[in-house]
């Protein structure tokens, strides 16, 4: 790999057959049909589960206390430990899933409810991890999805409720206008690692703040700010603005998920279909065959850090047009972040991605339920949620520990590689 | 890289003098950055010298303003200003007659200096009363620069082996939570060498998951900043908050004044006045760069960053050297954390606040060297100084808008000044042995 990269003669196209092709199958489906990738992700999953559930038990008053006896009967440890873990994890599922006391109301909301917890959460982590994944791709790292996250929720935002428009015209100038935003703080990256080779992992970082500071200052200027002024938190957007409600309005769930698949389709299509998407993954492959075969390494950074942030800026407009109405501080939740994690679980393909959305999605949503309902902290997620993704890229590490025979190729090679592009 | 073994050639050899060619100055570049320069002259002219009160004095001060030895500068701001300006207009126009690369760091880094001079003469002489400290403005770049540097350092030592480290800011999370538990049960001093520990195990374990089992190396970091943010956050909640007192209340570190060292006048109360951590950072500074130019382990492991393979036909065991640097960096990372917690006294959710990725970015803006890495850092430590300076002494600008300024100073120095960088050959690929 590293013989091939490094020689500008090679051609980018049969360089990227070899890239794609070998280890894994295409697709999130594809992936079911290989048994051996299939069995090591879940037991990354049962693992990270399991790792999960000693500190949940570790975050137990009742278990701590018996700990201090453990040599005395340590049989109460365990006990108490197995079931903090075992309430966790069911209040877990009954946040993201299924939960029966709610169930018995006999509502839609009841059945529904912790389903759409689950999709409103994946719906930014999809646009996000599309956004970072596509990036990948290209050879990009874009660790910019928080700053382009809220410039889109920004722009959109500003749309929705300094205007007052009609209906259908109104949500899609306040859509446009969150893409264009998005794509504009992300076009700032790539336009200057095109032009000047400033390196997008810096420009992205310090975007990020610059993102943050404009949002606490605009969040402090009047036509920006709600009144009474006290509050740093915006007006709030138009009725006409708002992403529609799916379930009807007891649920969460909202339109933005139609976006973020229609978007995935779209990345799916774009990477994989089309002369641009080539043209792209050339350039990520290997800058320097690109180069040698007439493409536009220059341009492809720009192109793709403008889509890429456009991706983000829809990820604002679903916090801003859907889950949330007003702008405020912590409007981008922490997205472009856990954006990178999805990317990389869903090994950067479209398909992986809106799983892997989903499945986090489902997590946060499991999380929260378990903070409220037994106290454990919410972090625990975010230990989860690496430790899953961690697994699954080594799966030697997994081989090992079971002592499988199974022969899978880990989240290498297609992803970022060094620095040097 | 700066080391150049001079061999004397035999006489009657034929010898090839190499000659360095210059590419020539765009003329985007040429006409960009002399339009920048000359407009950065104007406005210190018109807002610095022609704006302001001509009669204003600019009144420094090196020292706090309790101490009876404060050294005081005063002198008449305006008319500086204006030959300030002058000068870096004249500087935008001698880029523009004869652009020369070489010149182009000075001109604009001599150009840029000079305008911040005339902006803290400005500031200092609009108000009759106020002063600037100009030590304190050092002390809080140095504040800044402290955890930042020794990031960077981690990450120099990382990359130069040929591991990418994008998990310094969970290196330095786990230093900080390590750093408040230690300190507290045994005291801050042992804080620090547990701090240092648990960087190292993170590093280890990037090591382990980079090397042993070849995971993609961005990939890992990013996964290690989530693994570390969310069990120091879940330790602090379940374990820390309920009981603060008996778990997460380090004492301070006392500032140690060196003899000697801190009798010097303005530098001394400045550099040698300093808790314990600071000093460790000036020792490292050196110790790493040394380390890794000037002795033998710092050849292997840059030949092991570079092209492991032709390290490893000359009998330097390559995965061992990746091991070590990785871990050491750890520890100096972890080390890093700790100074947040024993600045603040105790440890908070994510008290890094994202220290980590700006001391990446600051390995590469330095581009993989220590020095570098540390006048990145002191850059970053500056601008964050006058941000503060500058929030106090001109309340009309909104505090948003200056804190702006860290950020776009180092986006500006990133795309303006150093532009394309390279890093170690190697770096961020695996090793295996054929």
């Amino acid at each position: 790999m590293s013989d091939a990269t490094s020689d500008p003669t090679v051609d980018p196209q049969q360089l990227l057959l070899e890239h794609d092709e070998a280890p894994a199958p295409r697709g999130w489906l594809g992936r079911f049909a290989n048994a051996d990738s299939l069995v090591v992700t879940l037991l990354a999953f049962l693992t990270a589960m399991l790792v999960g559930g000693v500190l949940i038990a570790s975050a137990d008053p009742q278990t701590q206390a018996a700990a201090h006896y453990f040599f005395q009967y340590p049989w109460d440890t365990f006990r108490y430990g197995f079931e903090a873990m075992w309430n966790g994890y069911k209040a877990m599922f009954e946040g993201a899933i299924f939960n029966p006391k709610l169930a018995q109301k006999g509502t839609l909301a009841g059945y529904l409810g912790p389903i759409s917890e689950t999709l409103t959460n994946a719906t930014p982590l999809i646009l996000g991890g599309l956004s970072v994944g596509l990036a990948f791709r290209a050879g990009l790292f874009n660790i910019g999805g928080q700053g382009q996250v809220i410039m889109g929720a920004v722009f959109a935002g500003f749309v929705g409720f300094h205007y007052h428009l009609p209906v259908v015209l109104h949500l899609i100038a306040a859509i446009a206008a969150g893409m264009l935003g998005g794509a504009l703080w992300g076009g700032i990256a790539g336009f200057l690692k095109a032009k000047t080779g400033a390196h997008e992992v810096i420009t992205t970082i310090m975007l990020n703040y610059v993102a943050l500071s404009s949002l606490g200052y605009l969040l402090k200027k009047k036509g920006f700010q709600a009144p009474p002024y006290g509050q740093a938190i915006s007006n709030p957007t138009d009725k006409n603005a708002r992403l529609p409600l799916l379930l009807g309005g007891d649920l969460r769930v909202h339109a933005g998920l139609i976006i973020a698949l229609l978007a995935a389709v779209f990345v799916g299509w774009l990477l994989n279909r089309s002369t641009l998407g080539f043209r792209l993954r050339a350039v990520g492959a290997n800058q320097f065959a690109s180069r040698t075969a007439g493409m536009s390494v220059e341009g492809s950074y720009i192109t793709v850090m403008l889509i890429a942030g456009a991706l983000c800026g829809l990820a604002g407009v679903s916090q801003i047009l859907g889950t949330n109405n007003q702008l405020t501080g912590d409007i981008d939740a922490g997205i472009g972040f856990d954006a990178i994690t999805v990317a990389l679980l869903g090994r950067a393909n479209a398909g992986g991605i809106v799983a892997a959305g989903v499945l986090f999605g489902a997590l946060h949503a499991g999380g929260t339920q378990m903070q409220s309902t037994t106290g454990t902290p919410i972090d625990i997620v975010q230990v989860i949620q690496s430790l899953i993704v961690l697994f699954i890229a080594a799966p030697m590490l997994i081989r090992t520990i079971y002592h499988l025979h199974v022969s899978t190729s880990g989240v290498n090679g297609t992803l970022a590689k060094g620095w040097n592009g | 890289m700066s080391e150049q073994t001079t061999v004397q050639p035999p006489e009657d050899e034929l010898v090839v003098r190499p000659v360095v060619v210059e590419p020539p100055v765009s003329t985007t570049q040429r006409y960009a950055t002399a339009g920048v320069l000359v407009g950065l002259g104007l406005i210190t002219i018109w807002l610095f010298a022609l704006r302001a009160d001509w009669d204003a004095h600019a009144k420094l001060r090196f020292g706090a303003l309790n101490d009876p030895k404060v050294h005081q500068l005063s002198f008449p701001s305006a008319p500086v200003c204006l030959a300030i300006g002058i000068v870096i207009v004249t500087l935008g126009l001698l880029w523009l007659a004869v652009p020369r690369r070489r010149w182009f760091g000075a001109i604009v880094g001599s150009a840029l200096g000079l305008f911040v001079v005339a902006l803290l003469c400005w500031m200092s002489s609009r108000n009759q009363f106020s002063q600037l400290d100009l030590v304190g403005l050092g002390s809080s770049t140095i504040q800044v620069a402290v955890p930042l540097i020794l990031g960077a350092l981690c990450g120099v030592m990382c990359e130069r082996s040929g591991v990418i480290n994008v998990a310094i800011e969970g290196q330095m999370l786990a230093g900080a939570w390590t750093g408040a538990l230690v300190g507290t049960l045994v005291g801050s001093l042992v804080g620090i060498v547990g701090a240092a520990l648990a960087g190292a195990l993170m590093g280890w374990i990037l090591a382990v998951f980079a090397i042993r089992y070849l995971v993609n190396q961005v990939v890992l970091g990013v996964v290690l900043n989530v693994f570390a943010a969310g069990l120091t956050g879940f330790f602090y909640d379940a374990f820390m908050q309920p009981h603060v007192e008996s778990l997460n209340q380090p004492a301070l570190l006392d500032p140690i004044s060196l003899p000697l060292l801190s009798k010097i006048p303005i530098l001394g109360p400045l550099l040698f006045e300093q808790s314990i951590i600071v000093y460790i950072t000036y020792v490292l500074i050196v110790v790493v760069d040394v380390w890794l130019f000037r002795t033998r382990w710092g050849l292997r492991t840059r030949a092991v960053g570079e092209h492991p393979k032709a390290a490893d036909t000359v009998g330097i065991n390559v995965l061992a050297m990746r091991y070590r640097n990785v871990i050491i960096g750890g520890a100096i990372a972890g080390i890093g954390g700790a100074y947040f917690t024993f600045q603040v006294g105790q440890f908070q959710k994510n008290i890094t606040s994202g220290y980590g990725f700006i001391a990446l970015a600051a390995v590469i803006f330095g581009r993989w060297s220590p020095r570098g890495a540390v006048g990145a850092a002191l850059l970053f430590g500056f601008a964050t100084a006058m941000q503060t300076t500058l929030s106090i002494n001109v309340p009309s600008i909104p505090s948003d808008v200056i804190a702006m300024l860290p950020y776009l100073a180092t986006i500006f120095a990133v795309a303006g000044l150093v532009g394309k960088v390279r890093a170690p050959a190697a770096d961020g690929e695996p090793y295996v042995k054929e």
